[in-house]
C-alpha cells in the first residue's frame, strides 16, 4: 500500500502503527511482564538479573519502545472503541482524535520513561 | 406458496465473515477490561520503581494484587492472541504456515496464562 503512488495520511499511518505496536506488545511486552513475574517468584538473583538487563543500553531502548507502544496502543484503542459505538467517524473528528491520541501517547511515554527508566 | 422460513434462517451464514462476531466481541471485551487493568499495573509499577525483591514479592503475594495480575494476564494474552490472529490471517497467505502460526499463538497464550497462574499462586501461598 505504501509506495511512490501513496500519500501518507494520519488515519492510515495510525492504523498501521496500531497493528505494529500491538505486535510489539504481544511479542515483547507480555513476555516481559511474564518474565518479571517468574523472576519475582524465583528469587532476588533472578530479579536483579532482569533489572540489569533492562538497565543496559539495548534494554533501555527496548523498554522505551515498549512504553511508547503501550501508551500509543492504549490511547488509540480508546479511539477505536469510540468509533465502534458509531461516534467520531467524520473525517475531521477522526483527525482531531488522532492528533490528540498522538500527543497523549508522546506525553505519556515521556512521563513514564522519566519515572521508570 | 407463502414463505414459511424465518427471515433470520435465510440470512444466517450469508455474510462474508461467517464466524467473525465472537472474535470481534471478545477483542472489545478484553480491550475494555485492559482499559482498567493497564492503568492499575502502571500505577503499581510506579510504586515499585527503585525497590527490590522484597517489595515485589509482597506486592504479588497480596491476594487482591494477585487476582488483578492474573486477570490482567488472561485479558492481555487473549487480546494479544486475537490481534495476532487477525494479522496472520491478513498477511500470511501460505495456508500451511498460517495454520501452524494460528496454532502456535493459541498454545503460547495458554502456556503464558498457566505460567502466570502457577508463579503468582506460589507467591500467594508462600511456597
Amino acid at each position: 500500500m505504501i509506495g511512490p503512488y501513496y500519500r501518507p495520511q494520519l488515519t492510515s499511518m495510525m492504523s498501521i502503527t496500531h497493528r505494529a505496536t500491538g505486535v510489539l506488545l504481544a511479542l515483547a511486552g507480555a513476555p516481559l511482564l511474564l518474565w518479571w513475574i517468574i523472576a519475582v517468584s524465583r528469587g532476588a538473583v533472578e530479579l536483579t538479573a532482569l533489572y540489569s538487563c533492562l538497565g543496559s543500553l539495548p534494554g533501555k531502548i527496548i523498554s522505551l519502545a515498549l512504553l511508547f507502544s503501550l501508551c500509543f496502543h492504549f490511547c488509540n484503542g480508546i479511539r477505536h472503541l469510540i468509533w465502534d459505538t458509531g461516534r467520531m467517524l467524520k473525517i475531521e473528528h477522526a483527525y482531531r482524535a488522532g492528533w490528540t491520541v498522538l500527543a497523549a501517547a508522546v506525553i505519556g511515554t515521556v512521563l513514564l520513561a522519566g519515572a521508570l527508566l | 406458496m407463502s414463505e414459511m422460513r424465518n427471515p433470520l434462517a435465510r440470512a444466517r451464514g450469508l455474510g462474508s465473515s461467517k464466524s467473525g462476531l465472537p472474535h470481534w466481541r471478545s477483542q472489545r471485551i478484553t480491550a475494555v477490561a485492559l482499559l482498567l487493568l493497564i492503568p492499575w499495573l502502571v500505577w503499581s509499577l510506579l510504586q515499585l520503581a527503585g525497590t527490590g525483591h522484597v517489595q515485589a514479592v509482597s506486592f504479588v503475594a497480596d491476594p487482591l494484587n494477585a487476582t488483578l495480575l492474573i486477570l490482567l494476564l488472561m485479558c492481555m494474552l487473549y487480546h494479544a492472541m486475537l490481534g495476532l490472529q487477525v494479522i496472520i490471517e491478513d498477511y500470511i497467505h501460505h495456508h500451511g504456515l498460517s495454520l501452524v502460526l494460528l496454532f502456535a499463538i493459541r498454545i503460547a497464550a495458554a502456556a503464558g496464562v498457566i505460567t502466570a497462574v502457577i508463579h503468582v499462586l506460589k507467591l500467594v501461598l508462600g511456597a
